[in-house]
């Protein structure tokens, strides 16, 4: 992609919504890590928000425990369009170390469509804000389509 | 609502929420602003690790232990080898029991620096929350120079460790101390002088003393209401014998116990303090000698296959005691069961308690100031196969459990 291209999406703010469906917290800790000032995703403008209606991006980590499967619909279907899923962490993408376990319906594209895996158990703070800009793309991508399928702005 | 009519409304929070990252459902009923009984719901993450520890062997399932909780996972790894250790009959060296120690106490320190940043972020402190994350950073430096991980380490096996302390990471280790004696007290000042600080967190979510001990709490959580507990000073175990840990409790430094929020953080922040004394004593006097019992692992599998008993094994987490029981049998790889049982699991007892007559406004810096561990809990599925029944343990029974337990102890 051209630079400009680049520095014409990237001041977006992306606005996250995490949400824990059974995760070991590893995970967790590692996205705080990457939104204080080592890390400090904020200055992208991203930020974690407390609902699911004001976030751009949904956020899972763990591998969804049955309690958790109707949450995490709900909680999917409150993101506004267009949305992106990130899954961070390897259990929500595959069950990782709880891969046999009676009590889970995941991972987390069992339950709903996942655009963008982030892999490590846990990944480290870096590999999480490549994961984000990832999505940045992708959440432009998605844009343009509803647009041009006739969406008002 | 006109005045005077006390009627009390219900207040769902959770399961997903945003006062703490983990999944917890409480409900609270509240009349006005006024909290006047809380009801916890945990069970929302139930992973089923201790049944399928059953289907793996002890290896294999420390790399489950750890992923019980990623922010005390070593914790996690050490009470469940100690376990397995006495199942077996198993020696660790020397320098293994150091070298853990030091990873344990490491944990702690980054574990409590969260904790109180976390408390800060609660009550709308954010340039605290940051300035606690940014010192946290050296310490999560060190376990990556010393474990090559930051979180979720995997440094520990049956019969001892898998790095050896190399005299760069001990140099590392050294200068982390130097680094949090120099840096350390701003955050301590920045929070325990600032006055809203202390009016946020004084004399909300108390816990007293006696009710402690009723309700079974543990660590800082106990300690914050002046309990003089700690297995590392109590029964010590690795190398806390060598190192000599008294319990720090806030009446000897500020001469009183309120057993509040304000407290238990307190308790906490010194605990960071006393974390780096124990990690200068374990580089200055670690041992030379081998970290494991056994280097090759399918010798170490024979052993534990032909190993038969129950072992336990318990520490102090950062959150209160951990205590793993492991069942092994003789002829068979697997572990034949195991039990865990996570501090928070006795601390949350006493949420109801200290939620009592607070604000909702309050509400989430009481649930945090436990420290949860939701993660951790989340084994309270009880399922009675020949009566045909799943139930999940509620507050009651777990309360009436705690106190059964207690006047157990109690010899009454
Ligand atoms: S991927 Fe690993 S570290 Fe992350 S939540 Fe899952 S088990 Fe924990």
């Amino acid at each position: 992609m051209k630079l400009t291209r680049a520095l014409e999406i990237l001041p977006k703010s992306l606005w996250v919504f995490h949400c824990n469906s059974g995760s070991c917290n590893g995970c967790d800790i590692e996205i705080v890590a990457t939104i204080t000032p080592r890390y400090d995703i904020e200055r992208f403008g991203m930020k974690l928000v407390g609902s699911p209606r004001h976030a751009d991006v949904l956020l899972v980590t763990g591998p969804v425990t049955k309690y958790m499967t109707e949450r995490l619909r709900r909680i999917y279907e409150q993101v506004p369009d267009p949305k992106v899923v990130i899954v961070v962490g390897n259990c929500g993408a595959s069950g990782d170390v709880f891969y046999k376990s009676y009590s889970l319906d995941g991972p987390v594209d069992n339950i709903i469509p996942v655009d963008v895996y982030v892999h490590g158990c846990p990944p480290r703070p870096e590999a999480i804000i490549e994961g984000a800009a990832k999505a940045v793309l992708l959440l432009e991508k998605k844009r343009e389509e509803l647009l041009k399928a006739g969406a008002s702005r | 609502m006109s005045a005077g009519s006390h009627k009390t409304y219900r207040i769902p929070i959770g399961p997903v929420h945003v006062g703490l990252k983990e999944p917890v459902t409480t409900w609270l009923d509240v009349d006005g602003e006024r909290i006047v009984k809380a009801t916890v719901r945990p069970g929302s993450i139930h992973r089923g690790i201790e049944w399928m520890a059953r289907e793996r062997n002890p290896i294999q399932v420390i790399y489950l232990a750890e992923r019980i909780c990623g922010i005390c996972s070593f914790t996690h790894i050490v009470a469940f080898l100690r376990a397995v250790e006495d199942a077996a009959k198993i020696e660790v060296p020397i320098r293994a029991q150091y070298i853990r120690s030091l990873v344990l106490e490491l944990e702690r320190v980054h574990s409590h620096i969260l904790w109180a940043g976390v408390a800060c972020y609660t009550f709308g402190y954010d340039s605290a929350f940051n300035l606690g994350m940014l010192l946290r950073e050296k310490v999560m430096d060190v376990l990556e120079a010393l474990t090559g991980n930051r979180v979720n380490y995997g440094v520990g096996t049956v019969g001892g460790v898998r790095r050896d302390l190399t005299p760069r990471a001990a140099k590392a280790v050294r200068e982390m101390i130097q680094f949090y004696r120099r840096e350390f007290q701003t955050f301590l000042d920045v929070v325990t002088e600032d006055p809203i600080a202390r009016a946020r967190m004084r004399n909300v979510g108390v816990l007293s003393q006696e009710d402690a001990v009723k309700y079974c709490a543990l660590g800082p959580t106990a300690r914050g209401s002046g309990l003089r507990v700690d297995l590392r000073h109590s029964s010590p175990y690795e190398a806390y014998g060598d190192l000599g840990v008294t319990p720090l409790v806030p009446q000897d430094y500020t001469g009183e116990v309120f057993g509040d929020v304000y407290d238990r953080f307190f308790v906490r922040v010194m605990e960071v303090v006393q974390s780096l004394e124990l990690l200068e004593k374990i580089v200055d006097g670690i041992p030379e000698g081998p970290i494991a019992w056994e280097p090759k692992l399918p010798k170490v599998l024979a052993a534990l296959k032909a190993a038969d008993g129950i072992g336990w094994g318990i520490i102090e987490g950062p959150r209160g005691d951990d205590t793993h029981v492991v069942k092994l049998t003789r002829g068979e790889e697997n572990v034949t069961w195991w039990k865990v049982r996570a501090p928070t699991y006795a601390n949350a007892v006493s949420w109801p308690l200290m939620f009592q007559n607070q604000e909702i406004a309050d509400a989430p810096l009481i649930i945090n100031s436990i420290d949860p561990c939701i993660s951790c809990m989340e084994r309270i599925l009880v399922s009675d196969a020949r009566a045909g029944r799943s139930e999940i343990l509620t507050r009651a029974n777990l309360v009436e459990r705690c106190r059964e337990k207690t006047r157990r102890l109690m010899g009454a």
